[in-house]
């Protein structure tokens, strides 16, 4: 994958020293340019992650851990988490009761639903253009939490690592979630290469992509990273069988399907999994999480809403 | 704080949910039809509404609970 097109005054600037790097002189200047927008702020951060997953064939690999690069990722970090956290108003619950908590949380959050609209009405064109901006996602699903791995007390990380081993395939790489979607996208026709579709992804998509990657990349953030992950699970398992049926509806290939209809059974598994034996245990052993890992979970929702409504406007559906 | 044993159970009954099922390599089914297990861990409907028998596929969240 290459740089995308800039969308502002900052990614113009950072792609440029992206491009230039590792340069000694470019190092020490570092940049200084604000931000037009925060689509502008978005995909800047978007591209400066990306050096941690895939990487960028017009960036050299050193470019990840280079002064000014770090300097950006932080400003641009710490204007996020300020903007997500400004949208979070939930109190900090008991560390027993974050389970339940996450539960009521999921329950109570009536966003837009995309499966909905994919299940009954959608046609062919926004079916295409929804796995389009998800394939920014799901391409590299479950890598945003493999981070957190290290930072979790025992009983957590058991819990992370066998919900992620099913993520990844269950020792069988053709099953392996990210690499079924890319199936899926061959067999209806569009591109499987990450970023393939980054320049006409939504700004909501960016937000969704960072937060996650940096809830999953900051030892701080480790509770809103499973938060995010058990919110993540619990709202995908109807959703996706919603999917299912509005796939046989429209006649899409098995592949696109097959990926899911494994997301009807697995996420069923792994929502469990999540809230009780990830977050629940996390909890009770550092109990100053209990807050962010509601955080985590209703930024997860929330960003998914956003997403769901542009969409929707996007289609003139009413949402 | 030494290293503790943790209680860690194969078979878990989640409340108004499905039953996890650690370690298994097929499960029989109702009707007895053998369902090989390729996952470390499963979730078997308990409530009988699950499109996808024997597996939980979240239906549970929407038919009434226990109590309600
Ligand atoms: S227990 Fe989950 S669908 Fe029946
Ligand atoms: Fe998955
Ligand atoms: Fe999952």
């Amino acid at each position: 994958m290459y740089l995308p097109k800039p969308r502002g005054s900052l990614s113009e600037a950072a792609f440029d020293l992206l491009r230039s790097l590792p340069d000694d002189q470019a190092s020490e200047t570092g940049v200084g340019v604000q931000p037009d927008s925060t689509e502008d702020a978005d995909l800047t951060l978007w591209a400066v992650h990306e050096l941690s997953y895939g990487g960028f064939e017009d960036v050299h690999e050193q470019a990840e851990t280079s002064p000014p690069v770090l300097l950006l990722r932080a400003r641009l970090e710490t204007d996020l988490e300020a903007r997500l956290r400004g949208r979070w108003t939930g109190a900090q619950p008991a560390p027993a009761d974050v389970p339940a908590e996450l539960v009521r949380l999921v329950a109570e959050h009536d966003g837009p639903s995309l499966a909905e609209h994919v299940h009954r009405r959608a046609d062919l064109d926004q079916v295409m253009e929804l796995l389009r901006q998800r394939s920014v996602y799901h391409l590299k699903e479950a890598d945003q939490s493999a981070w957190v791995v290290p930072r979790l007390p025992v009983r957590a990380k058991t819990a992370l690592v066998e919900l992620l081993f099913d993520e990844y395939g269950d020792g069988d790489p053709n099953r392996l979630h990210a690499h079924l979607f890319a199936q899926g996208l061959e067999a209806v026709g569009l591109r499987s290469d990450y970023g393939a579709y980054v320049d006409d992804a939504l700004p909501e998509v960016f937000e969704m992509n960072n937060a996650a990657s940096m809830f999953g990349m900051q030892r701080r953030l480790r509770g809103a990273a499973m938060g995010h992950l058990a919110a993540f699970e619990a709202t995908s398992s109807l959703p996706s069988r919603r999917m299912v049926q509005g796939f046989a509806r429209l006649g899409l290939p098995k592949e696109m399907v097959r990926y899911y209809d494994e997301h009807v059974e697995a996420d069923a598994i792994h929502e469990q999994t999540a809230l009780r034996d990830i977050c629940g245990t996390l909890a009770e052993e550092q109990p100053e999480q209990a807050g962010d890992i509601l955080f985590g979970a209703f930024t997860c929702l929330d960003l998914e809403a956003r997403f769901a409504t542009a969409m929707l406007d996007r289609w003139g559906v009413a949402s | 704080m030494s290293p503790q044993a943790f209680e860690h159970s194969e078979v878990v009954l989640v409340p108004d949910g499905p039953m996890l099922v650690r370690g298994v390599r097929s499960v029989e089914d109702a009707d007895g039809r053998v369902h090989a297990v390729e996952r470390p861990v499963v979730a078997l409907c308990r409530c009988e509404k699950s499109s996808r028998l024997p597996w939980c596929d979240g239906t549970h969240k929407v038919i009434a609970r226990r109590g309600d």
